[in-house]
């Protein structure tokens, strides 16, 4: 489900917003009620998270959650549905092992973005650092700045886009994910390479600069880097690349 | 041709006997590591050179078969709504589909809910033959994270956060191109065929303050309902243990470098880590010293072989024991029954090892789908259940012999060692003596 970022939809959902003020209650009650099924129809107001870690983990819900502030580790993790969107920034490992559902950071995020996220789509509008898409299964994440070091490390499938630049070792090890970056990369990683940009690539990538909602990007402006798939069986002459 | 030699006059050289001169060999022909399965097949000090103290005058033994001794072990009291009660203290330890035939994981399931204890999933996540056919299914949490999906770890009746393996502490997983079939590829979300490395170290967190974190966040996925356990391969068991408690597990799982492996480096399973018995004293010791020995409790594993290992590992302190290749043993695994067929692939019955190339002729360790049909799961199951049922006669046996009404009530005082390095490590008496070598007063 794609949400209404700028949160105004809640009062367009039947019923008043659920609200969960986190300052003097713990993640536990709103991590609950995302597990279950209950509020769905309804969105979910967030305040005050105050940097706390695991907030709205393993949602369920299909919905709309607003999490108004920044937010520690975890943030959204396992996400299965829900569109969660955060109007500040995250810490660690956001939207780790995501499955399915969207998850926008409207700021930056820390490293682990997306680390593992076998499916839905991921959006920072702001940088991501270190090992942003680290060992991605299968999910869609689009950052609107520039990710860190080491980011698609061992990444399987699924696709990155950056429309900034990218540290260095981007791509190591990669396997099947693809990635569109729109600035310069400080290094690539062993057995990433540049790829042509076919038709199908662009149109790929519009597709997901579209979903993402970040306007004024060209897919004419990115380039694509994925694996030289050398690293895929072991052989003595790549060994100073293992 | 050569005149006939007479053999007694010729000396074999420590430094270079005849394995190591064929392993220079292979390495200079291939130019790369041996790979290869099983656990270390050095001489390692083991639960062997412990010895249990029957009763006699000073305490009374109870009586076989009449006097009940109890076996029953409930793991992760300390946070989770629904802890595991395990009838006996020996489970069965994670080993993957991938490594394992889906009909080998399928009879470990068997035979482990025959007799009431747990299986575990491994590195590619859980299948729905396992956890149809295992009661209790502790759901792997690994650096791969190859299928792991919030539906499983809800489905599952316990987490275990791997760290390491004793086989290969600080490596990672490995599973070679053989064994990368169409189900095992799409599981893993990976290219068919390919040799898959595993990473060593979880994306997304490093260091005890993260895991406790990573704790927490499993705790919420799941609604604090099943226990997590934490694995870790044994090199520093007593720093270990003390952070994964720190970080809130309700289970530490240390697995001495005996332990066993699918594919691991030949170099790294005889090389590194510490044996399973110094690991269990210094788990125990490490647990003690932050006062939660049995509140968390402790599975330790790495060449568990019989009733008596298991006794010994309990007497040190452990809760519970879990078992590898002992279970791939009693399903046929280097049965002598298929020594042709071993031979045909270069090894035999007894020293088959090659688990990583997938050719295994008892359809244990492959993913061919015609050698994996001779395992049939139903048989396979029983076998096993029959060998965990042995397991805890033998452990009840000894308990009983030491007086002990439950066999966690064995204890240290229950052990000599007949070595001095064995009583070093396990902090009990030389057989005999009254002496604790490296005790300090
Ligand atoms: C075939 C095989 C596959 C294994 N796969 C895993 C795994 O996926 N994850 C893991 O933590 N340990 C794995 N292990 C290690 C076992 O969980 C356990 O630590 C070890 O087998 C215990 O030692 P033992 O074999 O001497 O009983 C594997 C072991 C074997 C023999």
């Amino acid at each position: 489900m794609r949400p209404n970022h700028g949160g105004e939809s809640a009062r367009r959902q039947n019923g008043e917003a659920l609200r969960f003020d986190l300052k003097d209650s713990p993640v536990r009650e709103l991590n609950r009620a995302l597990h279950e099924r209950g509020a769905e129809g309804r969105s979910i107001r967030v305040a005050n998270p105050g940097g706390k870690h695991n907030v709205a983990v393993g949602a369920r819900f299909r919905g709309e959650v607003f999490i108004d502030g920044h937010v520690g580790y975890y943030c959204a993790g396992m996400n299965q549905n829900a569109a969660i969107v955060v109007n500040g920034n995250a810490g660690p490992g956001l939207a780790e092992n995501m499955m399915s559902g969207q998850v926008r950071v409207k700021g930056d995020a820390s490293q682990y973005g997306g680390a593992t996220a076998h499916g839905g789509l991921l959006v920072i509008e702001g940088n991501a650092a270190a090992r942003c898409g680290i060992s991605m299964k299968g999910a869609d994440i689009v950052v609107g700045g520039s990710i860190g070091h080491l980011s698609a490390f061992m990444a399987q499938s699924g696709r990155l886009v950056v429309c900034g630049d990218a540290g260095d070792a981007l791509g190591d090890s990669i396997y099947e994910a693809r990635i569109y970056l729109r600035g310069k990369a400080a290094g690539l990683g062993a057995d990433c390479i540049e790829k042509p940009m076919e038709a199908s690539h662009r149109e790929e990538l519009a597709y997901l600069l579209d979903q993402a909602e970040l306007g004024g990007m060209k897919a004419g402006d990115f380039r694509r880097f994925g694996s030289a798939r050398q690293l895929y069986h072991f052989q003595i002459d790549h060994l100073g690349a293992y | 041709m050569s005149a006939k030699i007479d053999r007694s006059w010729l000396a074999e050289s420590h430094t270079f006997p005849r394995p190591v001169i064929r392993e220079i060999q292979r390495a200079a022909r291939e130019g790369i590591y041996d790979i290869r399965g099983f656990g270390a097949k050095r001489r390692l000090p083991t639960f062997d050179d412990l010895l249990l103290l029957g009763a006699s005058m000073s305490r009374y033994p109870l009586e076989g078969y009449r006097e009940r001794c109890e076996t029953r072990v409930v793991l992760g009291t300390r946070y989770a709504e629904n802890p595991v009660t395990i009838e006996t203290p020996v489970t069965i330890a994670g080993m993957s589909f991938g490594a394992l035939s889906a009909q080998a994981k399928e009879a470990l399931g068997r035979g482990a809910s025959e007799v009431g204890t747990s299986t575990t999933t491994g590195d590619g996540g859980m299948t729905a033959e396992e956890r149809r056919h295992s009661n209790l299914l502790v759901y792997q949490y690994l650096p791969s994270r190859y299928g792991m999906n919030p539906d499983d770890l809800r489905a599952a009746d316990a987490i275990e956060i791997v760290v390491g393996q004793g086989a290969k502490p600080g490596g990672g997983g490995m599973l070679l191109g053989q064994k990368i079939t169409e189900r095992v590829a799409g599981m893993r979300n990976l290219p068919e065929g390919i040799d898959q490395r595993s990473a060593c170290r979880h994306p997304d967190w490093t260091g005890p303050d993260d895991l406790e974190i990573k704790i927490q966040e499993l705790r919420e996925i799941t609604d604090w309902k099943v226990p997590i356990y934490t694995k870790v391969g044994a090199s520093r068991p007593f720093y270990d243990v003390q952070l994964a408690v720190k970080a809130g597990a309700d289970v530490v799982v240390v697995d001495g470098m005996q332990g066993g492996t699918a594919a691991t480096q030949e170099v790294f399973i005889e090389h590194v880590g510490i044996p399973t018995l110094p690991a269990t004293r210094l788990a125990v010791e490490a647990l003690k010293e932050a006062g939660v020995h049995r509140e968390v409790q402790l599975i330790v594993s790495g060449g568990i072989r019989s009733g008596a290992d298991v006794a010994k590992a309990l007497a040190l302190g452990a809760d519970a024991v879990s078992i590898g290749t002992a279970a791939l043993i009693a399903m046929g695994d280097n049965s002598p029954e298929l020594e042709e067929q071993y031979n045909a692939i270069g090894s035999s019955a007894g020293y088959y090892d090659d688990y990583q190339e997938g050719r295994d002729p008892s359809g244990i360790s492959t993913q061919d789908l015609d050698l994996g049909k001779r395992l049939d799961p139903e048989t396979a199951g029983r076998l096993v259940a029959n060998y965990l049922r042995c397991l805890t006669l033998e452990t009840q046996t000894l308990a009983r012999a030491a007086g002990k009404s439950d066999v966690r009530n064995l204890e240290p005082e229950d052990l000599v060692a007949l070595t001095v390095e064995a009583a070093a490590m396990a902090r009990v008496p030389l057989a005999g003596t009254a002496w604790v070598p490296g005790a300090v007063k």
